[in-house]
């Protein structure tokens, strides 16, 4: 009783497989253009992939490996997605969105009707069952469509960005309300906010460039992220590199660092990450000497405000920080395309295999 | 600087604003010349007399008779121009809107070679006991095929603007496509799909050319309101001009049909109600938030 997808699709580089367990929900996050909407779009029955395989709960979606060419329509699927919008049907009554789902099953118009009264009230939506979804806010809109979902009775739930089109008032209503009604189901969340992840999902998995990047439990990926997504999301600078005996080599770049996870010597030689929180970087404008210091000459690409800091982004693309407060900032002059130094301990560095 | 009535720029030189009286003075004026030549006390008689009321109920059921045809015929090519992906596609799209551009005479010619008795179809529908040419069927036939593409075009760009996102959404909740059509797709562009049946009854009422070509002038059998119009002027001017105000008058209430504002439920639009923060009234058009 698992749902597994293994799919790829040329003309989007995305090649992805994954498995979801009776009862688990699971984050799936990533740069825009990663290749999430393309997995709903693919499970869902809405997209062709070249090739690969999906089954749920023992019915194959579609089984498209050497040269068979199976094929469940999406109506067959029991994958119901909700989506960034909640796409309410304009013509049709909230009551009758709700029981769209039920009455496309063949279930009597007053069974639909009673389940589509249950699912109303499950989502705190009963009082506006005679409305026309013009007639919704935002958020009324989306618990009505989460409610028309759940009412499909679906064998895995898609959820695309399902708070990216709320506001932030009406967000965290929603987010509670999807924590209640996803325990204890499948589901696949597309979400850009850690938050969610954190909250309503078992299990994360990191999409970079169409390909999966790591996955874990939400907690683990965010204090050992092994990818510069999940390293973004948990506010940490990743270096990618080589383990060499004394931490990694990153390029020209030696970094000195802790390996506490691992009893005995890193493995040597295989690819590993260094980890470090912008926090603890120094900013200089002259090299540094020192202690078990690592030293890095970058150029200062962006400065932005952070909390009562200002968090400096160095280095091509900016993909190392450091949080300094203003008054540092303003005695060293930081400006984008200054040339300096971040200073870190080695004592704050992690490091272990990617 | 000109300001717009709800506060946007205009941006309209007024120069324009004169081209522009112009172009509607040259539509409304010799509207107006006609009237301005109607027998007023002669008025109910002329459109009442036999010949015209029997030209207008056969205008009337044959105009209902092919809008229909278009209906059966045109909301599937409808659907599978704006939907469907096939080779050919393209071509299909030309050959099917080539009857707005060709001059109806030609279109008559054209029918009577696939239903006449010496045509295509037509020696076949003869042995099966079907004489078209010249028919009440052939004055539908002749209207259907002038009338369809105003169908085609009027629902396909209604179904590409209404996008297919719903319908994405109804097959996930378990929709079969036949039911989709019938409880997503339909609904959410019956205006157009309105808008086109309407024209496309318009169309078939004016319709003139083709009728006469494919189907002749036979009073009570053929004889449609434009061609008794035409067959008058020869010999009643007043009696012309009365039953060309007549379908003026239809015309005028047909455009108004099919062009008046969409009703406030908007299925066509596209856009994202879920950017509203409070609950509105139905958004009407230019004050949509986002």
């Amino acid at each position: 009783m698992t749902f597994t997808v293994q799919a790829a699709v040329g003309a989007r580089d995305f090649d992805v497989s994954l498995a979801v367990g009776p009862g688990e929900t699971v984050a799936v996050m990533g740069p825009n253009g990663a290749g999430k909407s393309t997995l709903l779009n693919v499970v869902a029955g809405l997209l062709h992939p070249d090739s690969g395989k999906a089954e749920l709960d023992g019915r194959i979606l579609f089984n498209l490996v050497a040269g068979r060419g199976e094929w469940t329509a999406p109506h067959r699927r029991g994958t119901a997605l909700l989506a960034q919008e909640p796409l309410l049907f304009p013509h049709l009554s909230v009551l009758e969105n709700v029981a769209f789902g039920p009455r496309s099953a063949g279930v009597s118009k007053h069974a639909a009707r009673a389940s589509a009264l249950r699912w109303l009230a499950e989502v705190e939506a009963a009082e506006l069952q005679g409305r026309r979804p013009a007639q919704l806010s935002g958020g009324q809109a989306q618990r009505v469509a989460v409610a028309r979902a759940l009412a499909a009775d679906p064998g895995l739930l898609l959820l695309d960005e399902p708070m990216a089109a709320l506001d932030i008032h009406t967000a965290p209503l929603l987010r509670r309300l999807l924590k209640r009604v996803l325990a204890g189901r499948r589901a696949i969340i597309i979400t850009h906010d850690v938050l969610d992840a954190l909250m309503l999902a078992d299990r994360v998995v990191i999409l970079e460039n169409g390909r999966i990047a790591e996955q874990g439990p939400t907690r683990e990926v965010l204090q050992v992220p092994r990818s510069r997504f999940a390293a973004g999301l948990a506010g940490l600078n990743l270096v990618t590199g080589t383990i060499a005996g004394h931490g990694l080599l990153a390029g020209d770049l030696a970094i000195y660092g802790q390996h506490d996870e691992l009893p005995g010597d890193l493995p040597a030689g295989q690819p590993g990450v260094a980890v470090f929180p912008p926090s603890a970087v120094s900013v200089f404008l002259t090299e540094a000497h020192g202690s078990p210091r690592n030293s890095f000459a970058v150029t200062v690409t962006d400065l932005e405000p952070y909390g009562d800091r200002i968090r400096v982004r160095a280095g091509a693309g900016g993909q190392l920080s450091a949080d300094v407060t203003p008054e540092a900032a303003a005695d060293l002059g930081l400006v984008p395309g200054l040339q300096v130094y971040f200073v870190v301990k080695a004592a704050v560095v992690s490091i272990y295999p990617a | 600087m000109k300001q717009a009535r709800n506060g946007g720029y205009g941006g309209i030189p007024r120069w324009i604003y004169a081209i522009a009286a112009a172009g509607g003075l040259f539509v409304l004026l010799p509207l107006a010349a006609m009237v301005a030549k109607v027998n007023w006390p002669q008025f109910i008689p002329l459109i009442t007399s036999e010949s015209s009321l029997t030209a207008l109920g056969l205008s009337l059921r044959t105009s209902a008779a092919s809008t229909f045809l278009c209906l059966v015929l045109g909301v599937p090519l409808a659907l599978v121009l704006a939907r469907g992906r096939f080779p050919g596609q393209g071509l299909l799209r030309s050959f099917v809107l080539l009857p707005l551009v060709l001059p109806p005479v030609v279109g008559g010619i054209a029918l009577l070679y696939t239903f006449g008795r010496q045509g295509l179809l037509g020696r076949t529908l003869e042995v099966a006991g079907l004489q078209i040419a010249f028919s009440t069927t052939a004055v539908v036939l002749a209207q259907t095929f002038v009338a369809l593409p105003f169908l085609v075009v009027s629902l396909e760009g209604a179904l590409r603007t209404a996008g297919n996102r719903y319908e994405a959404v109804a097959a996930t909740l378990g929709a079969r496509p036949t039911t989709v059509l019938r409880r997503v797709t339909i609904p959410l562009v019956l205006p157009g799909l309105a808008s086109g049946a309407v024209l496309s009854f318009a169309r078939s009422l004016g319709e003139f050319g083709a009728t006469l070509t494919f189907a002749g002038s036979l009073e009570g059998v053929t004889r449609t309101l434009p061609l008794e119009i035409y067959l008058q002027r020869e010999t009643d001017a007043d009696a012309a001009v009365a039953l060309s105000l007549v379908l003026v008058a239809v015309a005028a209430a047909v455009v108004a049909l099919a062009y008046r504002r969409p009703r406030t439920s908007g299925g066509l639009q596209d856009s994202a109600p879920g950017q509203r923060e409070s609950p509105t009234p139905a958004p009407s058009a230019g004050s949509a938030v986002r």
